[in-house]
């Protein structure tokens, strides 16, 4: 038990923003409209999707060509258990497709009940999305082509407005792991203790374990140890304006590097129940922890340092962190 | 040791920006058309490119490399990305400048961007962790912290950062690729600023930047053949040490000036202040600019703050002019900000920096830094062989 290592999901996700110059920006105005775009090479060959230099002579490309919407694949795989952001919820088949038109295929989605119905050589067709907004997924993907379907290219309407911009939402999805010295202080967290780890060269103590002395380049000692939930401040920002990203916390607010009795190396922690104005470097500090029912295996347990009203720490060099040797002070 | 001698050819830049109008691709390609153009050089005369970026997070492409190389000319030959955070652009350009004193190329493109519109790298910056706590809110919180102890270690006056950041706005004016042109700013403005992560104003950090430069390097022989001055690099030294531990040295840390010890031991520099006519250093919050003269040896330890109060610092009579060019509190293309240093020292000592020209700079020093101040990447370049 005590050496089972936490899990916990972790996300990432972002909406990017992406000035697209004339080249990409003319291809999603393109499929706005319901028109597709390649781009003509230096050798008369005509690239789709496009790209802006040419991958054969980096050359600059910029004469857009529209081709058809019906096309041929080159090749393809199937997908049986499509993930979440792809094109459609059911299995298909990922096809390169060479429109027609074009010289160089495009990768896509074709949907189709099963594998059986995939060959190479065989014709398709797009499938426009209803509401087109001049982005990659105007295109929902393709089905096998109908006899009538020409795939003539549809003609561009004059005076659109072109697209210079697109937003690319990026969304990962990890399993965050903290290890086996972050497991063992997290589950102590729980029981309102803070456990640091030692470094077997130098004594150095760690808060939170770090598994491995930075210094020394070796793991830490097995058996953690136990630290008292004060110490002091070596420094502190005050944040002033409200930051975007931190809605959770209201300005002003201080960030303070919390260097723990007994521990050698600092942490940053949030300043509780005093005035941004009266931190000072050197000020003792006790943790504010969470009301004991609402306790977690997580560091958020601490949700501050509060001053203790004990005289400073005497701090006699500025420009180094941290104790020296373990309990030493500075 | 045999190394093989390496000169700057050509700089090239994009007009840094809140927003640059194009793409990506685009944008390097300006800056490396530009370079090449200075350098006299075609892409058929390059050998390797060798591109430099900060965190993928910040603009979310990943392995930007694989899609930039066309842009960059490099069909059919050697492409490689170098990463150490905000001193990538300054790593990269030794990497490259490794690749001819090894004797493994002759002439090599090397360029660094970002295109902070595209993203937010504060976002980037402050990602929750599970588990864990974090009041922290971007660089400025993480280097407000050590900022104050560099003031109560040295007790300097308190509006030193003011004077920095209005030296180096008004520096800017004279570059026509600086993103903040302000024109009318004065020192009361500065001062009156909001305060963001105090004790940093906001007039004393650097804006979010789009912008690209990149840099041409020959070998000696590539160099000789060139018509047109040529920057011939001296020393490049790069270190790095963790961001935490017991005894650490924040203001001024070991890694940093063990850099500085290496690249002025190569260039056979004695007196740094005396024998250095221009500085491009890495100083995204004004009080950097008198901890790193501290730190690199132009000042004493605790009297860098003397340099910038006595106007040592400035292009206007300074007599060891600091970021002629704005420097990053003027413009900050994260991935571009170390190459800009390197490539703006370069233009110093080729005498082609324009209208923010040091007269008759000889010995130049381009300088970054990056992560929790702990990689380091310097070169010295000099007008003479």
């Amino acid at each position: 038990m005590a050496d089972e290592v936490l899990t916990a999901p972790l996300v990432l996700e972002y909406p990017f923003t992406r000035t697209t110059g004339p080249v990409i920006g003319g291809f999603l105005t393109g499929l706005r409209e319901g028109v597709i775009h390649g781009v003509r090479r230096s050798d008369g060959t005509v690239m789709c999707p496009p790209l802006e230099y040419d991958p054969i002579t980096a050359a600059p490309l910029s004469e857009l060509v529209a081709v058809g919407t019906v096309g041929t694949v080159t090749t393809w795989t199937w997908n049986g258990e499509p993930r979440a952001q792809q094109p459609f919820a059911q299995p298909f088949a990922w096809a390169m497709i060479t429109l027609d038109g074009a010289d160089t295929p495009m990768l896509h989605a074709v949907f189709v009940d099963s594998a059986d119905d995939m060959a190479t050589g065989m014709r398709v067709e797009v499938v426009w999305r209803e509401e087109r907004e001049g982005h990659i997924t105007d295109i929902a993907g393709f089905i096998p082509a109908v006899a009538s379907s020409t795939g003539e290219p549809a003609a561009m309407p004059s005076d659109v407005e072109q697209i210079q911009s697109v937003r690319t939402p990026i969304r990962m999805e990890y399993t965050y792991t903290p290890g086996r010295a972050l497991s063992q202080y997290l589950r102590a967290m729980k029981d309102k203790r803070i456990l640091g780890d030692k470094c077997p060269e130098t004594g150095e103590v760690s808060v939170p374990p770090r598994g491995v002395s930075s210094v020394a380049g070796k793991p830490t000692l097995p058996e953690l140890v136990d630290l008292p939930d004060t110490g002091y401040i070596e420094s502190f920002n005050i944040t002033r304006v409200p930051i975007k990203m931190r809605p959770d916390l209201t300005p002003p607010y201080v960030s303070a590097w919390i260097v723990l009795d007994g521990a050698s190396v600092g942490f940053m922690g949030l300043g509780m129940n005093v005035e941004p104005e009266d931190v000072r470097v050197g000020m003792r500090v006790r943790a504010v922890w969470k009301p004991d029912d609402e306790l977690e295996m997580s560091a958020q347990n601490i949700l501050g340092w509060e001053p203790t009203g004990e005289p400073d720490e005497v701090i006699t060099d500025y420009a180094r962190v941290g104790r020296l040797e373990q309990g030493g002070g500075q | 040791m045999g190394k093989e001698r390496a000169a700057v050819l050509g700089v090239g830049q994009t007009k840094y920006d809140t927003t640059y109008p194009g793409s990506m691709a685009g944008m390097l390609r300006e800056a490396a058309a530009n370079a090449l153009e200075m350098s006299g050089k075609g892409w058929d005369d390059i050998d390797a490119v060798i591109m430099g970026k900060a965190p993928d997070f910040f603009e979310g492409v990943m392995m930007p490399e694989v899609y930039l190389a066309e842009a960059l000319g490099c069909v059919g030959k050697p492409i490689m990305r170098v990463h150490t955070a905000g001193s990538v652009g300054g790593s990269t350009a030794c990497v490259a400048t490794s690749m001819i004193q090894s004797g493994v190329h002759e002439t090599v493109l090397t360029i660094g961007w970002e295109k902070q519109s595209e993203s937010n790298a504060m976002w980037a910056l402050s990602l929750p962790q599970p588990f864990a706590t974090s009041v922290n809110a971007g660089a400025g919180g993480y280097f407000s912290p050590i900022i104050r102890r560099y003031m109560m270690m040295t007790e300097a006056p308190e509006l030193i950062g003011c004077m920095v950041a209005l030296k180096d706005r008004k520096h800017a004016l004279n570059n026509p690729y600086a993103h903040l042109h302000q024109p009318d700013l004065t020192f009361e403005q500065v001062v009156e600023s909001p305060m963001l992560w105090d004790p940093i104003r906001y007039s004393e950090t650097c804006p979010s930047s789009d912008g690209a430069c990149a840099i041409v390097l020959g070998s000696e022989k590539v160099a000789e053949a060139h018509d047109g001055p040529v920057a011939w690099i001296k020393g490049i030294a790069m270190r790095s040490e963790s961001g935490s531990f017991a005894g650490r040295n924040m203001v001024s840390p070991a890694a940093s000036e063990a850099c500085a010890d290496d690249v002025f031991a190569q260039a056979g520099i004695q007196d740094r202040r005396k024998e250095i006519d221009a500085v491009e250093m890495y100083v995204p919050f004004s009080w950097y600019e008198p901890m790193w003269l501290e730190s690199l040896g132009f000042a004493e330890k605790g009297q860098g703050w003397r340099m910038v109060e006595e106007g040592a610092t400035s292009i206007d009579g300074g007599d060891l002019p600091v970021n002629c060019s704005g420097g990053v509190l003027s413009s900050n293309p994260i991935g571009a900000s170390g190459m800009i240093r390197f490539g703006e020292a370069a233009l110093q000592v080729m005498g082609l920096a324009g209208d923010h020209q040091v007269d008759g700079a000889k010995t130049a020093v381009g300088h970054a830094y990056g992560g929790a101040a702990q990689y380091y990447a310097m070169w010295v370049v000099g007008a003479d062989k």
